[in-house]
């Protein structure tokens, strides 16, 4: 293998691991906030056992997103070099403003919510945690804005061989940027929300002593997913808008349609074959794609088979395909995986609308074999959007194998791909492991939830 | 003045921040282990910089990303020149960062011993590797036309550098034990700290010293007048600070083993100025804050955010010391 093959498959590794914990910790920040805010107006030491519960899930969720999030500013350097150079006039700023206005206010606030119980009035107390909300997922707003760039650039010339901002304001306003935040934003809340309920069947489940207020937490965490999942199929729509729109390629990819059609159907399955570029079978509902992009049952849909020769016509030779296979199935789980949370969460709704949700404890299992879904979910849907921009890291400017780092020796990066994953797999195993233990020891919400 | 220097000087006040707070963080780490008899006096060791830590990292992570922002070529060159030995302290600062959360979730012995452990390598082997950074952008790294290093890891280990590792990592082990003299109610475990840090501290002025020397005879540092007042103003306070800590004013071998950390840090950037990274195969392709710069319009609009937010991160980050202000002492765990 070589450097650029071992460097992607690194930033991946990193990049996927990372995004495991980010939605959650964006997620349960807002319901915490939500949560002592509920608890500063009533009073109710219920409420603020919970708040304490959640507190430390959350913690454990921040301190393994915190540490690879590291990782992840120093791989631009480390592996991506000369993309660093080529992108550093733009790419740069986001970053290091992330660090200046978000990442900062997030760190030190936080530090004060775990210890401050003591020192700061509730009210006071409460607002260190609501910036802490705020900051992470403003944090998670320059990050997109970055990454935005890479998927649809805007406000900058090239000059003297690399790309240089000349529209600060176009970059933060970038079109795509909002699609993509508002649905990463809602899937925070999802995520968050699909493992409160899991854990609250859970702890209802077992009899926990303190079933109500599991119960009430229920009722929360139901109408706080129900809200995401809505919003987040809305702003997944608006984003297939953008991506018809601004990347065409990714999304005939996504949807495997090798040839220019209007309408467009929607396959829902499809075995495709890459190498003679059609789908040898393929089950289609027709127009529905044409719908999704256009609101309309008519529309035409660039096929793959177009737009590779138009970039070959722009860019010079070379394959401008990306993984049509993966991006196609992808797509599929993702949507597979939002029918099902959905389905689960309105049920949730119905038992405790009918007050039955006590007495069902098949469904009450159910959720907690949820908990995998939106995990999954958030997983292939960043698959979708870094590996369906291939060949390109900044479409249309740079490629992936012009990025990477020239100094590096193939042995040096596979021992640190390989280090890398080792410590991630087993620091994985130890907070699930602890998180688990800590949700099964832990009566109500402990009292002594902090470190001891 | 222009923009490339005000950046040359933000970059240099970032990096003063970040060695200063996490100078100590660094300290507390290695003596948590070093001092602390049982789990604890290793707690409550731990607690000083529990609520802080977090943001006192940032301070880094910001310097990284402004140099990305304001010279992505040394951004470019210097993390993949010190690839492997920011491996190592990416993977030193994983396991520090998550001991902390976890270490406190398990009662057994085992565990904590393990997180323990990983605290003090967490810490001392990011200490260690500034060091040799620091050193090995003084003496200069093969750096071709390109902007390309062309050596290797081990060519990063000279007895230079080394040298210049231990001398930070011995620094901020005794920056950490000024910062506990301050942190824990006086008597107990401040006198066993108060003893380590006459030791520690003898080592890093020894050390402090042959990096000086070696400095002077492998690098241009000297050239700079501005960089010879600064060091010799390191060197002068961080004598003060040992004396000062050694005969128990806790607060004055503080302050000055903080000035001795900003005096070291502006001494080295003065020493490089106008440069960031040398070349030692050309001058001439030495990265320098033109040559490897942002365009003045992305310098411009960090220069405003920078304006706005860094006395906006300070104000707040001192509004955090001053609340966990009190002294700490056994009771302090038990709730």
């Amino acid at each position: 293998m070589d450097v650029l093959l071992l460097s992607r498959w690194q930033f991946a590794i990193t990049t996927t691991y990372h995004f495991l914990f980010i939605p959650l910790t964006l997620g349960l920040s807002l319901f915490i906030a939500l949560l002592e805010t509920y608890y500063v107006k009533t009073k109710k030491p219920w409420c603020l056992s919970l708040v304490h519960f959640l507190g430390t899930i959350f913690l454990i969720s921040f301190s393994m997103g915190i540490v690879t999030g590291i990782v992840q500013e120093f791989h631009f350097g480390m592996n991506w070099s000369e993309y660093s150079r080529f992108m550093g006039d733009i790419f740069g700023a986001p970053l290091a403003l992330e660090a200046l206005t978000a990442f900062f206010l997030e760190s030190t606030f936080l530090g004060i919510w775990m210890f401050g119980w003591k020192k700061l009035s509730p009210k006071l107390h409460c607002a260190t945690i609501w910036i802490v909300a705020f900051s992470s997922n403003l944090s998670a707003f320059w990050i997109l804005v970055a990454n935005s760039f890479m998927q649809h650039p805007v406000g900058f010339i090239i000059n003297h061989g690399r790309a240089e901002m000349t529209d600060f304001f176009a970059l933060i306003t970038n079109s795509y940027v909002f699609g993509q935040f508002a649905h990463t934003f809602f899937s925070g809340i999802v995520t968050s929300g699909i493992l409160i309920l899991a854990i609250s069947a859970y702890k209802i489940l077992n009899h926990s002593i303190a079933e109500k207020s599991f119960l009430q937490c229920m009722r929360f965490a139901t109408i706080y997913t129900l809200i995401g999942l809505f919003a987040v199929m809305g702003t997944g729509h608006l984003q297939a808008k953008d991506v018809a729109h601004m990347q065409p390629m990714k999304l005939a990819s996504m949807e495997a349609l090798w040839e220019t059609a209007d309408p467009a159907p929607f396959a829902i399955f499809a075995s495709i074959n890459t190498q003679a570029k059609k789908n040898t079978f393929e089950l289609t509902v027709p127009s529905v794609l044409s719908f999704m992009v256009y609101n309309k049952p008519y529309g035409e849909i660039k096929g793959i088979q177009e737009l590779q020769t138009q970039n070959e016509q722009q860019f010079g030779p070379g394959s401008y395909i990306p993984d049509v296979p993966g991006l196609f199935w992808s797509f599929r789980v993702m949507l597979l995986i939002g029918g099902i949370l959905l389905l689960l969460v309105l049920i949730s709704a119905f038992l405790l609308w009918k007050q039955k949700l006590v007495k069902s404890p098949f469904f009450l299992k159910l959720l907690i074999f949820a908990v995998p879904l939106p995990f999954i979910s958030n997983s292939v849907g960043w698959y979708i959007s870094e590996a369906g921009r291939q060949p390109w890291i900044v479409v249309g400017l740079q490629k992936t194998a012009a990025a990477v780092s020239p100094n590096l020796t193939p042995a040096e990066v596979f021992i640190t791909m390989i280090g890398f994953t080792l410590v991630y797999l087993a620091l994985a195993v130890a907070a699930i492991y602890i998180a688990v233990r800590f949700i099964r020891q832990t009566p109500s919400a402990a009292n002594d939830w902090r470190d001891k | 003045m222009d923009l490339n220097i005000l950046w040359f000087i933000l970059i240099t006040v970032l990096f003063i921040g970040f060695f200063f707070l996490e100078g100590f963080d660094y300290g507390v780490g290695i003596l948590s282990l070093l001092i602390g008899h049982n789990d604890d006096e290793r707690r409550l060791l731990l607690y000083s910089i529990a609520p802080v830590w977090d943001g006192n990292e940032v301070w880094m992570i910001t310097a990284g990303g402004a140099l990305f922002a304001a010279f992505p070529h040394v951004y470019a060159t210097m993390f993949s020149t010190f690839y492997m030995a920011l491996f190592l302290m990416l993977l030193a600062l994983i396991m520090r960062g998550v001991a902390f959360e976890l270490r406190g979730k398990h009662t057994s012995a085992g565990w904590r011993r393990f997180w323990d452990g990983a605290i003090f390598f967490g810490s001392a082997v990011p200490a260690f590797l500034w060091g040799v950074a620091v050193t090995n952008l003084l003496i200069g790294l093969p750096i071709n036309s390109h902007m390309i290093y062309m050596g290797s890891f081990w060519d990063l280990l000279t007895p230079y550098t080394i040298i210049g590792g231990l001398t930070f990592l011995f620094v901020f082990t005794f920056h950490g034990a000024a910062f506990l003299t301050l942190r824990l109610v006086e008597g107990g475990m401040t006198i066993r700290i108060r003893h380590a840090a006459q030791k520690i501290g003898l080592a890093a002025i020894v050390f402090f010293v042959l990096c000086m020397i070696l400095t002077y005879a492998q690098t241009d540092l000297f050239k700079s007048t501005l960089a010879v007042i600064l060091l010799f103003l390191a060197a002068a306070t961080f004598i003060a600070a040992y004396i000062s800590t050694a005969s128990a004013k806790y607060l004055a071998g503080f302050i000055l083993s903080s000035l001795a950390i900003v005096f070291t840090t502006a001494a080295f950037f003065a020493g490089l100025f106008p440069r960031l990274m040398v070349s030692s195969l050309r001058p001439e392709w030495s990265l320098t804050i033109y040559n490897a710069s942002s365009t003045p319009y992305t310098l411009s609009i960090m220069s405003v955010a920078a304006g706005c937010f860094v006395p906006l991160v300070i104000a707040y980050q001192i509004w955090t010391y001053w609340i966990f202000r009190k002294r700490l002492s056994p009771k302090d765990l038990e709730h």
